[in-house]
């Protein structure tokens, strides 16, 4: 198994995840067997951009447009952050 | 993996807790009933007792109530929640009401087409629990032979593509098995597996001395499991946590009483949790006479342990008690005799040699052997718990 995402990567949430918008927490959530994450809300837009289309580079560049301003670092590290928790896989 | 409402802090990735005072999990014990015999039942010890069961529409009220309160996670558990006829009934109003259904089952009466309808309904995961990775143990064990049955039952959850979480109860009879069980999860591509080391309450307090596993026996299993982790990187989240009786600190039980955690007894009982039962003097109140917010946020029972004003010491001076919340209430109670007494597997609590003395009996090379007490009606005597 890859340790890291890299650029080329296609990234999509992993199938036992449900990410959706809940409205007494205020928040998005994820949801998966035995646990709820609450996200902020760039956490939860970053993974909204995980959805088996995009490279890891192009989410990066879709939000540095989106925040205009460069938010590759922190966006990079949540990703490996969501991978290595197994909220994001790698698509085949 | 956490049995927790957690969330996530951008900067350090760090998980804390923040429940917004919402009962976010609901388990629902759909009965009592059960064909296993385990040794270690979290059920009460007069399980027989409770025969006066919610109806489906009592339960779809309790999903309805328990939705508007901002209930995410739902657990469908008993005894074993197969052997009522509306459990596919009841997943599918729950999916439509947006919770993630959960079913928490011995895998014993799932059949391939009870699965195909619970698919239909929506269910998302199911937790099979496994005893042993062989039969002999599995007999001796759970007091049944089911387990071929648990096996295909096993193999028909992956091919219907349900993410499953394997459970499996620790103790010292089949911790050896550690490896064995690993390798059967690898085979069947299991994503989570779950080394849940048996707490001791109820029919496991009874069985404890011959549960308990050595700290020696823990350590291998540990290894063991670190080895399949290294290997098997995020494929497969093991979780495995050693028991609370060889800890400095008591766990978090429960992220505190009240705090995001709200079962539901067979009979409608509202309980913190599953074991709350032990607790004598608490009267639990019933979602057949009390609407369930009241339940949560006004009734005694609820706010009983709830936060830290119950405290005394050592918890109610202890900086630690934001992590740990005096641990958990049952275990103090059961083994100190007051709820409100600092969980004695904590160092700092004046009964520690509780839990000190226990371990010590469990190395003893004079200990007597005893057989296991299987959960059976009629298995002990259980007329003092009507006193």
């Amino acid at each position: 198994m890859a340790e890291t995402i890299t650029a080329d990567d296609v990234v999509e949430l992993s199938s036992m995840y449900l990410l959706r918008w809940e409205e007494p927490q205020q928040a998005h959530i994820l949801l998966y067997p035995e646990g709820v994450v609450k996200l902020n809300e760039t956490g939860a837009e970053i993974l909204k951009y995980c959805d088996g289309t995009r490279t890891a580079e192009k989410i990066i560049t879709e939000l540095n447009e989106l925040y205009t301003t460069d938010v590759s670092k922190s966006v990079y590290k949540f990703l490996e952050v969501s991978y290595v928790k197994g909220w994001i896989r790698i698509k085949s | 993996m956490s049995k927790d409402g957690s969330e996530l802090n951008p900067d350090s990735s760090e998980l804390t807790l923040d429940g917004l005072g919402i009962p976010m999990w609901l388990t629902l014990e759909m009965t009592y009933r059960c064909p296993l015999q385990c040794p270690w039942c979290s059920n009460p010890l007069d399980f027989d007792k409770f025969k006066n069961e919610l109806s489906t529409e009592e339960w779809k009220k309790v999903l309805v109530d328990g939705r508007k309160m901002g209930a995410l996670q739902l657990g469908f558990t008993g005894g074993e929640p197969m052997l009522r006829d509306d459990i596919e009934e009841l997943v599918a109003y729950a999916e439509d009401l947006g919770y993630y259904t959960n079913l928490i089952t011995s895998g014993v009466g799932l059949t391939p087409e009870r699965l195909q309808a619970l698919k239909d309904a929506g269910l998302k995961q199911i937790q099979l629990s496994v005893q042993a990775a062989s039969k002999d143990l599995s007999l001796k064990l759970v007091g049944v032979d089911v387990f071929d049955q648990k096996m295909e039952v096993f193999e028909d959850i992956k091919s219907q593509g349900f993410p499953m979480v394997l459970n499996i109860p620790i103790c010292k009879q089949n911790i050896g098995e550690t490896r064995q069980m690993l390798e059967m999860a690898e085979r069947l591509e299991v994503e989570y597996i779950e080394f849940a080391n048996v707490q001791y309450y109820n029919w496991a307090l009874l069985n404890r001395e011959e549960f308990l596993p050595s700290i020696e026996e823990l350590r291998a299993a540990e290894e063991v499991v670190k080895e399949f982790r290294d290997r098997l990187g995020n494929k497969m989240q093991i979780y495995f946590v050693i028991p609370d009786y060889y800890e400095d600190r008591p766990k978090a039980c429960m992220n505190g009483w009240g705090a995001i955690h709200l079962t539901i007894g067979p009979d409608g009982a509202a309980l913190p949790c599953q074991e709350a039962r032990v607790i004598k003097g608490l009267e639990f109140p019933n979602v057949r006479d009390n609407p369930l917010d009241w339940i949560w946020n006004e009734s005694p029972v609820f706010n009983a342990y709830r936060g830290d004003s119950w405290m005394k010491d050592p918890c109610k001076s202890c900086d630690e008690k934001e992590n740990d919340h005096g641990g958990c209430r049952c275990q103090a109670y059961l083994l100190t005799g007051d709820a409100a007494n600092t969980d004695p597997v904590c160092s700092k609590s004046p009964m520690h040699d509780v839990i000190e003395s226990c371990v010590s009996n469990i190395a003893s090379p004079h200990r007597v052997e005893k057989p296991l007490v299987f959960r059976k009606k009629g298995a002990i005597t259980t007329d003092f718990l009507d006193v």
